[in-house]
């Protein structure tokens, strides 16, 4: 479970997350949206460590992960990024292996045992046949699903991501939305993943949280968060929302007059 | 297919070295140099072996080595396959702080020349913190603002290190020659001089391979991935500094050899730095190695510094990565 706490984050003098409060609980899948500069990428890198924080608690099963070091962190919190300048030379398996970092020496010496958890992890986003691949030779997809391995690999209980299907054609988003939300069940991961698109975000988030201007203005499922009223006032245009034919979830339509 | 690599590459190693000790004014066979090494050969052989021959060839497999693996790890620090020693002004930067330090005392006593190597590596940690806080943008550094701010921050460095020599006594200007890649010719002093910061340094950065991996994912995934990259970094930028500092103190500023080899390791064996790391440490010694046997023969009897020869072939070499990098982004 992630619970995050009156968390502030400041660049320089600007304050861009105003006292998030957020929870979220083992194997469930919350969505992040917001518009552009929202806050919602300084959130996930905030919670990761890569962006220091002003005040606040985030805490991981009850253990607060803001004063650890970057190592132990790494063992609470996995983070995909997004797949755009990928050092090409590296092959898949190379990149998956980077997974085990947390729980390797300064050399970097992998066990047999590193070895396993790593070929498991490629295996469940299906990319076991890219082992050899270099990461230049394979499509934007199977990037995005090798760095969904990598960090699968690091065996964490939280996975954040930063809009990981940005660059992906629309079967690929689904197919990875898919396969995040099969391994949050499966295994009991907590998710946060940050998202553009409001309706992938209705169909696969058990929960939707929405940021705007730094603050989270309101959490909660899709049907309580994705009305025409508040997405009006968040992203200041006239939508319409209607109910998918087959889930009933909320589908969001811009409107045109 | 690993251990092969590293086999041919001291298979190679042996060679460049069977001929660094070989060829020379006077040409021992190997026979004559093994008979010489257990103590049986003729005296003025034993003389140009022990005396000649091998403090320059080891000060040579020393700087080359140092060379190849503080090119690589700057490429790797930098995410940047043109970072080299010598474009970056490193080499320069070293180069100046050496001639501060025999401007003030030209070294006789082997204390002195310890200070040496000391002075160049204040001067080149200057130099590489000026360039890359020039030429940065977040942690990643392009090629152009390298290239431009190595440039400008090593011609600085070469302009006052001219100005020093310029100001000195004559024995003080025969480190021009020096400077150019024509190494002090002092026997076994310089090596004992260099050796012990060339192990600190050279460990340090052999040991860097898996956190210099995790670099090329750019600093936030090396974070997340748990990494401490602001320590590493400066420990691997000190390290790399120390390294290059210390070739420079005794062989000059030799170019190009830091960014040809751990290029070939690349294309080789491909991009992990646990293996281009100590590739580059034994093939810099054996390109370094060929390159001095050159510049011995080219105009024998008499040579010519071997930094001449390094940058002839090193140039071409360096347009070429360029062009191909302008294509591919980096590797």
């Amino acid at each position: 479970m992630l619970k995050i706490q009156n968390l502030s984050v400041y660049y320089g003098k600007r304050q861009v997350l105003h006292d998030i409060q957020l929870e979220v609980h083992s194997g469930e899948v919350v969505a992040l949206i917001g518009p552009n500069g929202a806050g919602k990428s300084t959130l996930i890198r905030s919670i990761s460590g890569v962006v220091p924080i002003r005040s606040g608690i985030i805490k991981v099963n009850d253990t607060d992960v803001t004063s650890l070091s970057s190592m132990q962190r790494a063992q609470q919190i996995a983070v995909v990024p997004q797949a755009v300048s990928m050092p090409p030379a590296f092959t898949v398996w190379e990149t998956a292996l980077l997974g085990r970092t947390p729980y390797l020496n300064f050399l970097g010496q992998t066990s047999s045992r590193d070895e396993a958890v790593a070929r498991l992890a490629l295996e469940q986003v299906d990319a076991s046949h890219l082992v050899e691949s270099r990461m230049d030779e394979i499509s934007g997809g199977e990037q995005q699903r090798v760095l969904l391995a990598r960090a699968l690999a690091q065996d964490t209980p939280i996975l954040l991501m930063d809009e990981p299907t940005t660059h992906l054609d629309l079967p690929h988003q689904i197919d990875l939305l898919k396969l995040i939300k099969k391994q949050a069940r499966e295994k009991n991961l907590t998710v946060l993943v940050a998202l553009h698109d409001l309706n992938l975000a209705s169909l696969f988030a058990d929960r939707i949280a929405i940021v705007e201007n730094g603050l989270l203005c309101v959490a909660g499922s899709p049907q309580e968060t994705l009305t025409s009223e508040i997405l009006r006032s968040v992203y200041h245009m006239q939508v319409h929302v209607i109910a998918h034919p087959e889930t009933g979830v909320p589908l969001i339509i811009p409107g045109v007059s | 297919m690993r251990r092969a690599t590293y086999i041919s590459s001291f298979v190679i190693l042996f060679f460049a070295l069977l001929l660094s000790i070989a060829i020379g004014s006077v040409f021992l066979s190997p026979a004559e140099i093994w008979n010489t090494l257990i103590g049986r050969g003729a005296e003025i052989s034993a003389s140009i072996l022990w005396k000649i021959r091998l403090p320059r060839t080891v000060l040579v497999v020393l700087t080359g080595s140092a060379l190849g693996i503080s090119g690589a790890s700057y490429q790797g620090l930098f995410r940047n396959p043109l970072a080299d020693p010598y474009l970056i002004g490193v080499a320069s930067g070293a180069g100046l702080g050496a001639v501060i330090a025999l401007s003030i005392q030209w070294p006789y006593s082997f204390w002195g020349l310890l200070i040496v190597p000391l002075a160049a590596f204040m001067t080149a940690l200057l130099t590489v913190s000026i360039v890359y806080a020039i030429a940065r943008i977040g942690h990643t550094v392009p090629t152009t603002n390298l290239i431009l701010a190595g440039v400008a921050v090593s011609s600085f460095a070469t302009s006052l290190t001219s100005f020093l020599m310029l100001r000195s006594t004559d024995e003080m200007r025969r480190a021009l020659g020096w400077l150019l890649g024509g190494s002090i010719q002092n026997g076994w002093t310089s090596i004992l001089a260099i050796l012990p910061f060339l192990c600190i340094g050279v460990g340090v950065l052999l040991m860097s391979g898996h956190a210099l991996n995790l670099l090329q994912f750019g600093d936030d995934q090396a974070q997340q991935l748990g990494l401490n990259v602001t320590r590493t970094r400066t420990i691997i930028l000190v390290a790399a500094s120390l390294v290059t500092a210390t070739a420079v103190s005794f062989s000059g500023i030799i170019g190009f050899v830091g960014l040809i080899v751990p290029h070939l390791m690349r294309m080789w064996v491909g991009a992990d730095y646990r293996r281009l790391l100590p590739l580059s440490l034994i093939s810099g010694a054996s390109i370094l190695l060929f390159a001095d046997v050159i510049s011995r023969v080219v105009l024998a009897p008499q040579e010519i510094p071997v930094g001449i020869v390094t940058a002839l072939a090193g140039a071409p070499f360096f347009l070429w990565v360029l062009r191909r990098s302008k294509n591919q982004g980096y590797w």
